[in-house]
């Protein structure tokens, strides 16, 4: 693989650019239509919205191979959908139906897809962590080159086991990239008033982990330097820390009072750097693409939306035998190693 | 076609709330994103934006309004090229506001089963015996014990792994792991930083990426440091996957009190972890025990606790010589048979039962012994079965006194052998305090075989 100088634009083809313009819309769509279903009231408890942040997720997505593991926090389900997890079956969890990637018993933070190789949805902040580290050990130990993709936020990175995890990944040169999606809030609190070590990638070199810093509003940046963090986990130089910056539209859950923060500040960023439109005027102006192409496949994408909303009503609920199941294993269902 | 916007719910637990601004006017176009209103739930006043684009036609509820309910119709949005006179003969299909079933009404309730779980018939008690009549014993420690059990366990199966606070070149804290680094390289036996929360997370990804991890905590003391990660992340992640993700690994060491250690280093945790489902917990007494169950905890596809005891550690009982010798879990054993009173304890609460019915035979009370061995899956029936023979019933527990397993075990006894009992059920546990260090204060804190004596006495009327 050739390495890109950190920075520079990569070459891009046009359809790669349409892939990436079509999975962020997925998702913002699906999350406004997340949003809609749960002021209707058919989604209930916490729901916490990714739009704003889809560069982060599509663009590291572009950097992993089959068999790449990925695991993450509440903020999930654009890294479900960026997996290739079925968004009929996401919006069903959401839901609490039957036909949801937990049955219903998990609920919009608690979803999983071996498949996929999509270890959850955690609702504890950071607890996540370890978990990414302890699948990295597993891959290593069975000896294949699979890496971990793991996703926490800002406030997360204030936690302790962040740190116990960076001391062991870096000890025992586990395959896992850390991704630290820094939308500069955890919950109200902005990352100013919770440190004064703002800088976040930064703290790995107290573990002897490299990083760095990423736009995440540019999917192509995200990409580049997801590529080069894979490439150092895959020579098993071990860990590697992304500060992915970027930021949410929406409030942390839907009961957001949105007072730590001004209007103006989310709509400049919704006009100047929002990473779906910035990759509609490149194809535009490219020539990659012409309006009606953008248009059809807004609609392609709108269609698949309204279909899995439709699923996650029509889907029933669980039965009621299902409270009584998965509480204890048989046999044992885990990942599979690749 | 117009639709109408709905009263939003913007919390978990809002069901009407105040329309307190409205920040667009009729005849405004908006785009996904856009503030529509300010509204006050019970919580807060937040912003509501519009999902989709259109033209304001009609405000249909003005601001102001207090006790609006969810899903009420608040304005309606104009598509595109629509003029204002579509407002007032809105399609209301497609916003339809598809209510939530209701999970009380469901009729698909009506059809399951009142109490799944509850079996309709409860289950016999099951003695046979763990190993057949002539197989060839052995005299082993615990610690023997279980040091074999684990090296037969990694023989067995590859991805079996051990990590944990010294196990590799210190040979173990308490010597459990002796010999295995040499035996099975620095691959398979991990020494960790002290770094339980980690660690024990580690451990659990591991088990999620196909490995069979175990994880020695230096005593249980120490775990409480992971208490989130071996809850929220081992017990509850198949359930949370709908059956999908299971965490299979060994959480084990040595857990409640040593001997002179302090308050810090002398906690029993067993009714801890027995409260939590999705866990499995393991607390044996006997070499024997020891060996079988933590063999099988190594093979079950759940995480399991495994509670030992430091004193246990040195002492000496029989182990059959079998090649492949394994205890199943959610059996309990009858160490000594009994008429008189029934004794139910475990772990190292054995001792001071065994010690005590030994005493009673001396008086002429035979006591029923029995050994839960694990703690969930429990074993009732063999409980009740002991208790509906002998009436009477005393429980034996190291740890404190409040929302213990025993309190748990007497609520059981009342509500399935009511009938059968003669006395009420007497809890033998720790003393209700931190453990003090002075040695006379200590032995008073913990349970005395003469106190199970004389709980016995009171039960049997004596
Ligand atoms: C251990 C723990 N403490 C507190 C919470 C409540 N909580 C949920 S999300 C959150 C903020 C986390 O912010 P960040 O890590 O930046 O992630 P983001 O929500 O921005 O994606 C808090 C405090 C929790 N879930 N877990
Ligand atoms: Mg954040």
């Amino acid at each position: 693989m050739a390495t890109k100088k950190a920075g520079a634009k990569p070459n891009v083809s046009a359809e790669e650019l349409l892939h990436y313009y079509r999975e962020m819309l997925l998702i913002r769509r699906f999350e406004e239509k997340a949003g809609q279903l749960y002021g209707m009231g058919l989604i209930g408890g916490f729901c916490h919205l990714y739009i704003g942040q889809e560069a982060v997720v599509v663009g590291l997505e572009a950097a992993a191979d089959e068999g790449d593991k990925r695991v993450t926090s509440y903020r999930d389900h654009g890294h479900m959908l960026a997996c290739g997890m079925d968004p009929k079956g996401v919006m069903a969890e959401l839901t609490g139906r039957e036909g949801g990637y937990s049955k219903g018993k998990g609920g919009s933070m608690h979803m999983f897809s071996k498949e996929k190789h999509f270890y959850g949805g955690h609702g504890i902040v950071a607890a996540q962590v370890p978990i990414g580290a302890g699948l990295a050990l597993a891959d290593k130990y069975l000896g294949n080159d699979r890496v971990t993709f793991t996703y926490f936020g800002d406030g997360a990175a204030n936690q302790g086991q962040v740190y116990e995890t960076y001391n062991m990944a870096q000890l025992w040169d586990l395959p896992v990239v850390f991704v630290i999606e820094n939308n500069q809030y955890a919950m109200g609190t902005s990352v100013k008033r919770s440190t004064k070590s703002p800088s976040l990638w930064e703290r790995g070199a107290a573990y002897g982990i490299k990083g760095e810093e990423v736009d995440g509003m540019d999917v192509l940046a995200v990409k580049a330097a997801g590529e080069k963090a894979v490439e150092h986990c895959r020579a098993g130089d071990g860990p590697y820390i992304l500060e992915v910056k970027t930021y949410r539209y929406r409030g942390h859950s839907m009961s957001d009072p949105a007072k730590y923060r001004t209007r103006e500040e989310v709509q400049k960023m919704r006009d100047e750097r929002d990473p779906i439109e910035s990759v509609r005027t490149m194809l535009l102006d490219g020539k990659h693409a012409s309006e009606d192409d953008l248009k059809s496949i807004d609609k392609e994408v709108k269609d698949q939306v309204n279909e899995a909303a439709e699923f996650s009503k029509e889907s029933p609920e669980p039965a009621m035998e299902e409270l009584w199941t998965d509480i204890y294993a048989k046999e044992i269902p885990q990942g599979e190693a690749v | 076609m117009a639709t109408e916007i709905l009263m939003p719910a913007l919390s978990p637990t809002m069901e009407e709330g105040t329309l307190a601004k409205w920040l667009v006017k009729e005849g405004d176009t908006v785009s996904s994103g856009d503030i529509l209103a300010e509204i006050e739930t019970d919580k807060a006043t937040m912003e509501f934006e519009a999902v989709d684009e259109g033209t304001i036609g009609k405000i249909l509820v003005e601001e102001g309004t207090e006790g609006v309910k969810v899903n009420q119709p608040i304005a309606v949005l104009l598509e595109e090229g629509e003029d204002a006179s579509a407002a007032d003969d809105v399609s209301s299909g497609a916003a339809e506001p598809a209510a939530a079933p209701e999970g009380d009404t469901d009729t698909r309730e009506a059809k399951a089963p009142a109490a799944a779980a509850q079996p309709a018939d409860p289950p016999k008690a099951d003695a046979s015996p763990d190993y057949p009549e002539g197989t060839e014993t052995k005299t082993m420690t615990v610690r023997e014990a279980l040091n074999s059990a684990i090296a037969e366990e990694m023989e067995r199966d590859e991805n079996v792994f051990i990590m944990g606070e010294e196990v590799a070149e210190y040979q173990g804290a308490y010597k459990i792991t002796q010999g295995l680094l040499d035996r099975f390289g620095d691959k398979r036996v991990i020494d960790t930083p002290i770094t339980e929360h980690g660690f024990a997370g580690i451990g659990v990804g591991a088990a999620f990426g196909g490995l069979r991890p175990i994880v020695e905590f230096m005593t249980f003391n120490f775990a409480m440091q992971a208490m989130d990660q071996i809850i929220n992340s081992a017990a509850k992640t198949l359930y949370m996957s709908g059956g999908q993700m299971g965490c299979p690994m060994v959480f084990r060491g040595p857990n409640g009190a040593a001997a002179r250690v302090g308050a810090q280093h002398s906690q029993d945790y067993a009714a801890w972890y027995a409260s939590v489902p999705g866990l499995k917990v393991v607390m044996p007494y006997s070499a024997a025990d020891y060996k079988g169950l933590f063999k099988s905890a190594v093979r079950d596809p759940n995480p399991v606790i495994f509670l030992e005891n430091e004193i246990l550690y040195g002492r000496s009982f029989e182990v059959p010589v079998l090649d492949d010798f394994t205890i199943p879990f959610g059996k309990a054993k009858i160490a000594r048979s009994g008429s008189d009173v029934t004794i139910v304890s475990w772990g190292i609460g054995m001792s001071y039962a065994l010690e005590a019915a030994e005493k009673l035979a001396g008086e002429g009370v035979e006591a029923e012994v029995i050994d839960l061995r694990t703690l969930r899956p429990l074993d009732y029936a063999t409980v009740i079965e002991s208790v509906k023979k002998t009436n009477r019933c005393v429980t034996v527990e190291e740890g404190w006194p409040v929302a213990s397993l025993s309190n748990h075990l007497s609520a059981y006894i009342m509500e399935n052998a009511f009938d059968w009992l003669d006395a009420p059920v007497l809890n033998c546990t720790g003393k209700d305090v931190p453990m003090p260090y002075a040695a006379n204060l200590e032995r008073h804190a913990l349970i005395t075989t003469d106190e199970v004596v004389e709980a016995v006495k009171k039960v049997t009327y004596r």
